[in-house]
């Protein structure tokens, strides 16, 4: 045997952990939901074969199911960008090397590793209609909402709760911000560029790929949320909380794949389809990006 | 942002207290203060947490930070609810399973890729990075469809997968893809010499990949343990799934049944007793790998590059 062959074969057994996880745990499972998403499907009964009828129902007799895109693209699109704002103006501001910057990232990023149900729990007991916001509210003479009581307040609640969790994105910024040279700015000042036109000119331009990364994986998790909206939503009322107003796209489906029978649970052909409309969202969107990239993502290649 | 820009230009004369720490501008003052109030404000919750946790049930609708009395009762509550010890020993054995596992083989796979020359290996690669970006949602169902046909051979008194712990820890020993991605770059730096001369002396390639390999990238290892300690210990959407008997529930899922018996309003202060407790081994890793949090977070950023 030669070595090239030796070595190829021993490169194949390598990765092969990670080449059958992805067949057996990838692969095969979402070809399988391509087809259950045509058919009906409880689990305990074979599949039986309906067309289009799933995707059909999604779209024209499934008011819950448009309830919960909406709420989906409410967060995707009012969240991400106050996020991404706010995490990029805390960024700059721990960016100055001030003493202490390294006890001031770590403190920032502390709540990011406490992602479980724990931290719901706190953020459920600190926007409680008493609790210690509405409390430090009234102090200043704001008379705090109900939060997630109220059905035009759970999504705004939800905001504020995951203002908590951006240190993983300011972090994302700051190792943004240090790959910018230093004689970009130096040679900016000899052209007399200062405050708001270096960070026109120069910090967000070269900052546009990080910029970029965020904005596609943070679409990506929002469609995703799962976890706070179930735990937000109550034990008694799996479908999103008072005025479905936070049934998101993930919860519902749950609901529909994992629900009780009687609340159309247990239809995992019509959760599949659900899915895999899903998986289009987001693959559609994330095109788009990577299209819309080259107008405003400033690659260094292109220097 | 005028103040965010001005002083970087004197980085390292600002660092040294004896240059200048008074000398500092009003805008890099404000800055600094706004900093300050910025991390106390993400500081406050925790405080707030454990302030309630030590509020007696009469205490709790008083907003003073200062417990009347110091409950500290509260915890052993917590404790002695429901099947706390077999939930917290559940959540370890899959936590440190899944950590192990998914270390060993995704280094393993990485390594493959990184430093192993085979054909087809850079289209598998790039299979890797797509499915980074493939919504788990998609294989959520069909998964479950999978692990309650696999036979579990009567492994914890069940026929098949599901409501035995093999769903949520067997996946790990395919690796994760970003922590493929993430070895694979740090295997990249080590200089290829390293491994022939290992190979002159007789070593296969299993070994140079345990010995030389894998101690050289101990500081990425260490940030994938970490990601995947946080992942698994906060897991609740696995165990929502897959576990349905009390005796086989982690932390996550016990806390959810602490919520549930307290019937309607529910009583913040065991729930913030107990949900510090399930938060703490995670603090408490945080605070003792507190730089290789940061800075495998840092090496995700890159990704997007």
């Amino acid at each position: 045997m030669t070595i090239a062959r030796k070595e190829a074969i021993t490169g194949w057994l390598f990765a092969a952990p990670w080449i059958v996880g992805f067949l057996l745990f990838t692969v095969g499972p979402m070809a399988f939901s391509l087809y259950a998403s045509f058919t009906r499907y409880n689990i305990i009964a074979a599949p039986r074969w309906i067309g289009l009828d799933n995707y059909r129902n999604l779209f024209f007799n499934d008011p819950l199911f448009i309830k919960a895109l909406e709420n989906t693209f409410w967060m995707v699109l009012i969240r991400i960008p106050i996020v991404l704002l706010i995490s990029l103006l805390l960024a700059l501001l721990i960016n100055n090397n001030y003493p202490g910057d390294k006890a001031f990232r770590t403190i920032v990023y502390l709540p990011n590793v406490l992602s479980g149900i724990a931290a719901i729990f706190l953020w459920q007991w600190i926007l409680a209609p008493n609790g210690l916001l509405n409390t430090g509210l009234a102090a200043l003479g704001i008379r705090g909402p109900a939060w997630f009581a109220d059905p035009y307040w759970t999504k705004p609640g939800m905001v504020v709760m995951g203002l908590w969790w951006i240190g993983g994105n300011v972090l994302i910024y700051l190792s943004g911000l240090k790959g910018i040279p230093r004689e970009l700015y130096d040679a900016a000042e000899i052209d007399g560029a200062v405050g708001m036109s270096r960070l026109r000119f120069i910090t967000l331009p070269l900052l546009s790929p990080t910029i970029f990364f965020e904005v596609v994986t943070g679409i990506i998790a929002a469609f995703q949320i799962f976890t706070t909206a179930y735990i937000l939503s109550g034990k008694d009322s799996p479908l999103g909380g008072p005025g479905q107003s936070m049934l998101f796209y993930v919860l519902y489906l749950y609901n529909r794949a994992f629900g009780k029978v009687g609340q159309g649970g247990f239809q995992m052909g019509y959760a599949s389809a659900m899915a895999w409309v899903l998986f289009v969202i987001i693959l559609v969107i994330t095109l788009f990006q990577l299209w819309a990239a080259r107008r405003w993502v400033y690659y260094e290649s292109e220097r | 942002m005028a103040q965010a820009v001005k002083p970087a230009t004197a980085p390292k004369r600002a660092r040294l207290p004896s240059a200048g720490f008074f000398g500092w501008s009003i805008p890099r003052w404000l800055g600094f203060l706004a900093l300050i109030v910025v991390c106390v404000m993400f500081i406050l919750p925790l405080l707030w947490m454990i302030s309630t946790s030590l509020k007696d049930s009469s205490d709790l609708m008083n907003p003073s930070w200062i417990p009347s009395r110091l409950a500290f009762e509260n915890y052993i509550d917590a404790f002695s609810f429901g099947m706390w010890p077999q939930w917290t020993f559940n959540t370890v054995v899959i936590t440190v399973f899944s950590v192990v596992a998914v270390v060993v083989s995704s280094s393993m796979v990485a390594y493959s890729f990184a430093r192993l020359r085979w054909p087809g290996r850079d289209t598998v690669f790039s299979l890797v990075l797509a499915t980074m970006m493939l919504p788990g949602v998609v294989t959520l169902i069909p998964q479950f469809v999978l692990f309650a046909r696999l036979p579990a051979f009567g492994f914890q008194d069940s026929r098949v997968w599901t409501n035995t712990f093999l769903p949520l820890t067997i996946p790990s020993l395919a690796g994760g893809a970003f922590y493929i991605f993430l070895l694979r770059q740090s295997m990249r730096s080590i200089p290829m010499e390293l491994s022939e001369a290992a190979k002159m002396d007789g070593a296969t390639e299993l070994r140079t990949w345990w010995s030389i390999i894998m101690p050289m990238t101990r500081p990425t290892l260490a940030a994938v343990a970490i990601f995947q300690f946080q992942g698994a210990w906060q897991d609740f959407m696995g165990p929502l799934l897959y576990l349905q008997s009390e005796h086989l529930y982690t932390l996550q899922l016990g806390l959810r049944q602490f919520e549930a018996a307290a019937g309607g309003a529910p009583a913040w202060n065991w729930l913030m007793a107990a949900s510090l407790m399930v938060m703490l081994p995670v603090l408490i890793v945080f605070m003792l790998l507190q730089r290789n949090f940061v800075e495998g977070i840092s090496l995700s950023g890159m990704g997007g590059r």
